[in-house]
């Protein structure tokens, strides 16, 4: 056999030239990233390096409160408290800050584990595999498909936007427009949904705050029992240091909703679920018992912690920095490519109509 | 000369008859691991335990890269002690594993799929949904298989 030297061929791009000869005819306009072309409603920065769902409005308000709070409190606090009492509380205030703005800003920017929708062949043959009846007007597949997961019946529910069955414990984000693996919740603080890969630095988001918020709210009253000690009473302090009475009121309220939201995710790390499973209640039929129903727990809160907090961190799947693949598939090809004619004619009006059906079955 | 040719030849005489797929085997939960039945649509290209081999070693693969054990608790304790920042700069091993899988994918295609008119494609490049494999139709090699 000759020795020739193996290049890999793109599928999709079958019959242009290898890679070292880049084709002139279509290629006038630079090669485009897939971020450019991904179909969620995602925004994407620093050319995708950074993903946000489009809608993120509250995200900086989340951002301003932390860092306002936080400005106030080593600017009109600390100095007193390093006087009165030591160095430490200053720094133990930044470690905590730091680990909250950058769990914050990694929740948010970071792929929650978002699945790419199939390219059109992989959607006709698990359309072909579905449609057994072999006619040719197109039905819509079913919904659901059953398999078992540890002796556990698990429906898998069909995506009629990305076009396949959903893996278990995927969601499909209606904010957004993708499904996302492990889907926990879409979190408007954050800007994003909460998913399979930036679930460990939600939950050490919320949980460095608790601390944040505890540590602030702990050390602004010291501060004013101690000013009110040694002056005239609380009212002049409270008078005097308005800062603190801000960063007074904002830790009070909210310590009760982090506090309430860090001991719900602790709850459902330990028994390996996630706020969509809880909410829905898939596996509450026998909730507290050894055998909760839940096929995907480990039996045991020490291992579900390090298996959900401390676990491998999988990849992104969607690619966003890889460039595109040439367009251009010479006819010949295509029709070789054995898709249903009826596919690509219909395609979009069927997706109109199974858009307003998948709406109401995601939702 | 040989019944068997390259990819090389195929790319510029052959074009893609059908594609099979490989879908995910769930049964033992969110793990990536594919199914190893072989698919009836392979029966004349490849043989069976050749094929079942190369998907249980694909399956060993993709368990050792999510493999829970001490190294990925370090990992992880690790990346939780300094903010998740490491991530920024130091490789995972999930990342190591993906490329000491797509090594093996390419060396498979070289050395046992290619001459055979057939195409593996990663998994990764489907979202880990399903092992694409391109069957080439070949049209100018009159001896074909």
């Amino acid at each position: 056999m000759k020795n020739c030297e193996y290049q890999q061929i793109d599928p999709r791009g079958l019959s242009t030239p290898s890679s070292t000869q880049p084709c002139t005819e279509n290629n006038v306009q630079r090669s485009r990233r897939k971020w450019e072309v991904f179909p969620g409603k995602n925004r994407f920065y620093c050319d995708g390096r950074i993903i946000l769902a489009r809608q993120s409005g509250i995200l900086p308000l989340t951002l301003g409160l932390i860092i306002v709070t936080s400005g106030l409190f080593f600017a009109f606090d600390c100095p007193f408290l390093v006087t009165h009492l030591t160095v430490c509380i200053p720094v133990i205030g930044g470690v905590l800050f730091v680990f909250v703005v950058t769990s914050l800003l990694q929740t948010s920017f970071t792929d929650p584990g978002i699945l790419p929708r199939t390219l059109p062949d992989e959607a006709a043959d698990i359309e072909k595999q579905i449609d057994t009846s072999g006619s040719s007007t197109y039905h819509p597949p079913p919904r659901t498909k059953e398999i078992l997961i540890n002796q556990q019946v698990v429906k898998l529910k069909y995506c009629f936007t990305c076009k396949m069955f959903r893996p278990p414990r995927t969601s499909h984000c209606s904010m957004c427009d993708n499904c996302v693996e492990r889907f926990d919740h879409h979190c408007p603080w954050v800007g994003n949904c909460v998913g399979k890969r930036n679930y460990r630095f939600f939950y050490s988001f919320i949980v460095s705050l608790s601390f944040h918020t505890s540590f602030i709210f702990g050390c602004v009253v010291t501060h004013l029992t101690l000013r009110s000690q040694g002056g005239n009473g609380l009212v002049l302090a409270l008078q005097e240091n308005p800062a603190s009475v801000v960063e007074l009121v904002i830790c009070f309220f909210s310590i009760w909703s982090i506090l309430g939201l860090s001991g719900f995710h602790t709850y459902l790390v330990a028994f390996n679920l996630t706020t969509n499973e809880d909410i829905k209640g898939s596996w509450s039929s026998k909730r507290g018992a050894e055998d909760s129903g839940n096929p995907y727990t480990y039996d045991n809160i020490f291992t579900n912690f390090c298996a959900t907090l401390c676990g491998p961190m999988p990849p992104s799947l969607i690619d966003r920095r890889g460039f595109l693949p040439p367009e251009d598939i010479p006819p010949a090809v295509a029709v070789d490519m054995g898709r249903p004619p009826f596919l690509a004619k219909n395609d979009t009006n069927m997706e109109e109509n199974c858009q307003g059906f998948a709406l109401s079955c995601t939702a | 000369m040989a019944e068997t040719h390259n990819l090389q030849d195929l790319r510029h005489q052959a074009a893609v008859a059908s594609k099979v797929y490989v879908q995910r085997d769930y049964n033992s939960g969110t793990i990536c691991r594919f199914q190893t039945k072989f698919p009836s649509e392979l029966e004349s290209r490849v043989d069976r335990q050749q094929f079942e081999e190369t998907m249980q070693t694909l399956n060993n693969l993709y368990a050792e890269a999510e493999k829970i054990g001490g190294k990925s608790y370090l990992e992880g304790c690790l990346a939780c002690m300094t903010a998740y920042t490491i991530f920024l700069c130091m490789e995972t091993h999930y990342e190591k594993v993906l490329k000491k899988i797509a090594r093996f994918i390419k060396e498979q295609n070289e050395k046992i799929y290619a001459p055979l008119g057939l195409l593996l494609t990663d998994p990764i490049e489907r979202g880990l949904r399903v092992v694409e494999i391109t069957i080439f139709e070949d049209r100018s090699i009159g001896s074909g298989r």
